[in-house]
């Protein structure tokens, strides 16, 4: 059991040092570099730990609950596949940690390179070790975006920006294939879990979706291992700094595609259409990259096409159908693991120390830094399949299989051993072109920089890697045949072949197709030498065939042609247009209801007509029609008739026993109309036009097609209306709350006790939502800037100062002193009593309408009023309103309230009630509803009073401006200092900060 | 009167759009309160209309659809009053402000272009 959580640690460590290494400075390298480090030891001693557990032939595994409702649990579990690559994993991890210490520029944000890396290690352990096909998935999102994150590390640069974009599109849309593929592979064997899906090998490859499924897992891998056609991000990748490339662009995340495809090899593998997909990718891809390799300028490039030439050959090698295969596609995992993160180290070396990557640039550096030089060219002969190193042995097995895989189609196979040495033949050139431009030669002459040796920590890696690969070139069986057995018998069980791990086989037809490929590699590499000195771009033949250009393409069309295209042909920006559609489909749906289900008569029999109801509609239909005509041109009528129609509206909640609804109606009428009136003053003038011309053809016919939408949309609310009005009402809910009010609320006014009891948490996010749209007024509000035309003040008060200055004996603002006078007076007296009839409303509210929502609105229109009649200044001198701290004290009140239940072991807003005895005011209601319906008119009363004041101060600022003493300025109304009316605050907001309550 | 208050619903419904459509920003605001009343008249009837039944109970007893009015459709059109009113006033200062950007109290920010 504790070894199993060893697992978790092998996952979970990364991913920790990757947290601390992202809170780290930016300037500590070496801080990084050692957590970094020391993640990478601890990763790779539990596996040395594990180690003979698992080459015993016990899986390790651990299991946690994730989502147990869905029957998924976290799974890890560890085999020899899994060993192996975790190995891979954590010890190239290290090593490259250790290189990239001194790769990476002190001025680079390094701390933030490792945490990336870090999370990279952690993911791609996480893909080997899932024991869960969701769970992998995952994982494997994960690698690619880590990837995304490392190949832009330098996201100063367009290379890496357009790379890693590049790399994420491709490896991410494979994931997402892959994702969809593990969902079905799932379903068809009726677990996510690894194990179950393993041993269902045989239903799987007889399932009606077993090519559906294998095509979309293929998706994934393919993208992944960057197989022909999708093999073009990886060079692109080339961007990032070297040890990603080493670690992620050679060593591991490409091979994430080959595990994949290694791991579900006894689960897919084994059929015609496997043959021929993975087969086929795998030797286009080998032939193409090798080919594509040798004309490679850039040394990171030709890297970049060699890794993907061998992981097509290791796909070849899966593809084959055959064991044997299989056990040499993994053997040459670890191999080319090996040779091609030491030569990328390599590569990076030359960069680091010479400034160049460019083939034709670089010349005799053997001579500047014969250690590194020796390095090289050791693992370049890996590379190469040269005998005695360990690319030579996977090389030899892969011409084997090659010249005796059974399978059901010869005639790919006919070819297959001519194509192999081909495609070694390639190789062998693109590792001689290397080797030679690079350390041979003349002197360089234009290097930035005298290259020399680099440090001596910074080879370190390299010769580890080095030396591995001349230990298992020479001792194969001593070194990884314990390793590579594990991983074998893990993937084909039972079924593992025999096969000799030794390098001498005596003289067999592959080691004479190996000296073929040796000997024509050179030749190739003597003949193309002319060619090669022109030093053109990319290969002859297939230069103008670039898949990254089709690539490209294809996303400015898809991302930048097609969007606009389609936005143009059905977006439109005009608010008009988009209301009309809207309209048109409403009208649409509703239409087709009506023809599908028919209309059908009602079942209840509509009650008389009461005349004096008809009247109140007839004086409101004529409101609403008034209001639409006048709106345009006569705001002000229009704004009355909208108030002639709401009060109908509010008759006809009395007539229907919602008296509630009514009271609520009434108050918001007036703050609404308060509210508009307000807004008038900022509106342009609109003169009615001298009616000379008649409005154009078009806008008639606009104003028609109008007219008839509202016309349907009216005739269709009617119908509808009274559709719904003529037939039994559902009642269930309703039942329920009638039945409840009073025993189980404690209050006679159902309404009340839905809205601060049963419903209360409703309630509670519509006080919230109405306090965010106060707060989003009133922070419009502060920075208000008004139309140049809206900025001077009114007419009538331009007229008003004119008469003043031009008559000495008048002072300024005298003539309106007295304005209103009486009702001032009426409305401060009225003040205290309507707040006593406010703070009945409340208290009665939960057995009688009111409640919390109609006193706050009756307060805040006592407090409206006093502003109407006597002026803003006056009202502040004498009363500060501090509507935000109403509104905040009203929801921590309700909160608050709803919070208390907690306390006696309740639900949330769990209500509480009982009557008491006072004396004089007799019986009262003391339900904790109440307190919730207190917090509710705190927080409706500061909202209404902050948007109207807010509103208000607007007006009040552009008089602050004018200089009250320059009769001067008072004689030109359209000074300066008038048009400078958003400099000064609204008075609310500064009310807001000083002390004294409302 | 099922009819009278279902053609109220109906004129309030086209004159709300028809000045939804209209081009100015204080049309489309009358006509979306026009609407609203329209809206909220029309949640409230799926109750049934009915006459002197308030639900407000006898105290210490339980009420019954047979003696009291739906109550539902009231809590939900009462917050819906409250919230309509919130959002018209929203959405006049954000008309306000758009009009002090833009110059214009065309919707579209811009005057149409003929």
């Amino acid at each position: 059991m504790s070894e199993s959580y060893l697992l978790l640690a092998l996952v979970g460590l990364p991913f920790l040092g990757a947290i601390v290494a992202g809170l780290l400075p930016a300037r500590a390298r070496d801080t990084a570099g050692q957590l970094g480090g020391a993640v990478a030891i601890a990763s790779i001693a539990i596996v040395v730990s594990v180690l003979p557990a698992v080459e015993e032939g016990e899986v390790l595994r651990l299991e946690l609950p994730w989502m147990p409702s869905l029957g998924l649990d976290f799974v890890l579990r560890m085999d020899g596949l899994a060993v192996l690559f975790v190995g891979m994993v954590s010890v190239i991890g290290g090593l490259v940690i250790l290189y990239a210490r001194y790769y990476m520029s002190a001025e680079d944000p390094v701390p933030r390179f490792f945490s990336f890396l870090l999370a990279f290690m952690g993911s791609m352990t996480g893909v080997v070790l899932s024991g869960n096909l969701i769970q992998l998935s995952f994982f494997w999102e994960l690698t690619s975006l880590f990837s995304f994150l490392l190949i832009g590390y330098w996201h100063h640069t367009t290379a890496a920006r357009d790379g890693a974009r590049m790399a994420i599109t491709v490896t991410a849309g494979g994931g997402l294939c892959l994702f969809a593929g593990m969902l079905l592979l799932g379903h068809i064997a009726g677990s996510f879990d690894l194990e179950v899906v393993l041993a269902s090998g045989d239903r799987i490859r007889s399932h009606p979706l077993y090519v559906p499924v294998l095509l979309l897992l293929l998706l994934g891998a393919l993208t992944k291992s960057a197989q022909f056609p999708f093999h073009f991000w990886l060079p692109q990748a080339m961007a990032a700094p070297t040890p990603v490339s080493a670690y992620l662009h050679s060593a591991t995340l490409v091979k994430a595609g080959v595990f994949l495809l290694a791991r579900l090899w006894p689960v897919l593998a084994g059929t015609e259409t496997w043959f021929w997909i993975v087969g086929t990718a795998g030797l286009v891809t080998m032939l193409v990259g090798a080919y594509v390799a040798i004309f490679q300028n850039d040394l990171k490039g030709l890297l970049a096409y060699s890794t993907i030439s061998h992981l097509g050959l290791i796909t070849l090698l899966l593809g084959l159908n055959s064991e044997l295969a299989t056990v040499a596609a993994i053997f040459h995992i670890m191999n080319h693991a090996a040779f091609k993160a030491s030569l990328f180290m390599a590569a990076g070396i030359i960069d680091h120390e010479t400034g160049t990557r460019d083939i034709r640039r670089l010349s005799g550096l053997n001579r500047f830094m014969p250690f590194t030089a020796r390095l090289a060219m050791v693992a370049a002969a890996a590379m190469a399949g040269v005998p005695l190193l360990n690319g030579f042995l996977s090389k030899e097995m892969f011409f084997a299989e090659a010249l005796s895989a059974a399978s059901p189609r010869p005639a790919l196979l006919d070819i297959l051993p001519v194509a192999a040495m081909v495609a070694s033949a390639f190789s062998v050139t693109y590792s001689l072109r290397f080797i030679h431009k690079a350390f041979f030669g003349p002197n360089p002459t234009d290097l930035p920089r005298t290259p020399h040796e680099p440090p001596g920590w910074m080879r370190l890696p390299v010769e580890i890697l080095v030396l591995a690969c001349i230990m298992i070139g020479i001792l194969p069986a001593a070194t990884v045949g314990p390793l590579l057995d594990v991983a074998a018998r893990s993937v084909l069980g039972e079924a593992t072949p025999v096969y000799s791990l030794t390098v001498w086989h005596g003289w067999t037809l592959p080691l004479l197709m190996s000296m073929i490929a040796l000997v024509g590699g050179v030749v190739i590499y003597l003949s193309l030498q002319r060619y090669l000195q022109r030093g053109v771009e990319g290969p002859p033949l297939i230069r103008r065939l670039e898949a990254r250009r089709i690539f490209d393409r294809t996303m400015v069309f898809l991302s930048w042609r097609l969007a606009r295209l389609l936005e143009g042909l059905f977006g439109t920006r005009r608010l008009q247009t988009q209301l009309r559609l809207l309209l048109f489909v409403a009208l649409l749906a509703g239409g087709l209801a009506v023809v599908l289900r028919g209309p059908g008569p009602g079942n209840l029999e509509p009650a008389g007509i009461d005349p004096v109801l008809g009247l109140v509609w007839v004086i409101g239909s004529a409101c609403a029609i008034g209001a639409a005509w006048m709106a345009k041109y006569h705001r002000l009528a229009a704004l009355i008739l909208l108030g002639g129609a709401g009060l109908v509206t509010c008759v006809t909640f009395v007539w229907f026993s919602a008296h509630d609804l009514a009271l609520t109606q009434l108050l918001v009428e007036v703050v609404t109309t308060v509210l508009l009136l307000l807004g008038l003053r900022w509106l342009p003038k609109r003169m009615v036009g001298t009616g000379t011309r008649s409005p154009e053809v078009l806008t008639v016919a606009r104003r028609l097609r109008d007219l008839g939408l509202a016309v349907a949309a009216g005739v269709g609310m009617a119908a509808l209306a009274f559709a719904v009005m003529t037939r039994t009402p559902p009642d269930l809910l309703a039942r329920h709350f009638l039945e409840l009010a009073y025993l189980e609320g404690g209050g006679t006014n159902v309404v009340n006790v839905i809205l601060v009891d049963f419903r209360g948490f409703d309630t509670l996010g519509e006080i919230t939502v109405v306090a965010v749209v106060a707060l989003t007024a009133f922070a419009l509000l502060r920075r208000f800037r008004p139309a140049p035309d809206s900025v001077d003040v009114p007419e009538q008060q331009r007229y008003l100062r004119a008469v003043e200055a031009a008559r000495p004996d008048r002072r300024e603002g005298i003539t309106v002193a007295d304005w209103l006078l009486v009702p001032s007076v009426v409305t401060r007296m009225l003040f205290p009593v309507i707040c006593i009839v406010a703070l009945f409303l409340l208290l009665r509210g939960h057995d009688m309408p009111g409640g919390g929502f109609v006193a706050g609105l009756t307060v805040s229109i006592a407090i409206i009023l006093q502003y109407m009649f006597g002026g803003t200044a006056w009202v502040e001198a004498r009363l500060q309103v501090h509507p935000l701290r109403w509104m905040g004290a009203g929801l921590l009140f309700a909160t608050g309230t709803g919070l208390g239940a907690w306390w006696f072991d309740r639900p949330f807003l769990t209500s509480w009630f009982s009557y008491l005895e006072i004396p004089v005011l007799g019986t009262v209601p003391a339900a904790s509803a109440l307190l919730f319906d207190i917090g509710v008119f705190a927080l409706v009363f500061g909202a209404t009073v902050l948007m109207l004041i807010a509103l208000a101060h607007q007006s009040v600022r552009g008089h602050r401006a004018v200089p009250r003493v320059a009769v001067a300025a008072r004689a030109q109304p359209s000074s300066p200092a008038a048009a400078q009316p958003a400099v000064a605050q609204p008075a609310v907001a500064q009310a807001a900060g000083q002390g004294g309550g409302g | 009167m099922e009819l009278v208050v279902s053609i109220g619903i109906g004129v309030l419904t086209g004159a709300g759009i028809w000045l939804l459509l209209r081009p100015r920003t204080f049309q489309v605001i009358i006509g979306l309160s026009l609407l609203s009343y329209a809206v909220n008249l029309f949640i409230f009837s799926t109750g049934g209309l009915r006459s002197g039944a308030a639900p407000v109970l006898e105290p210490g007893t339980a009420g019954s659809l047979e003696q009291h009015a739906d109550p539902l459709p009231q809590a939900l059109v009462l917050t819906a009053i409250v919230i309509g009113f919130a959002t018209t006033a929203l959405l006049l200062v954000v008309l306000l402000a758009a009009r002090g950007l833009t110059g214009s109290d065309h919707v579209d920010g811009k005057e149409a272009d003929r």
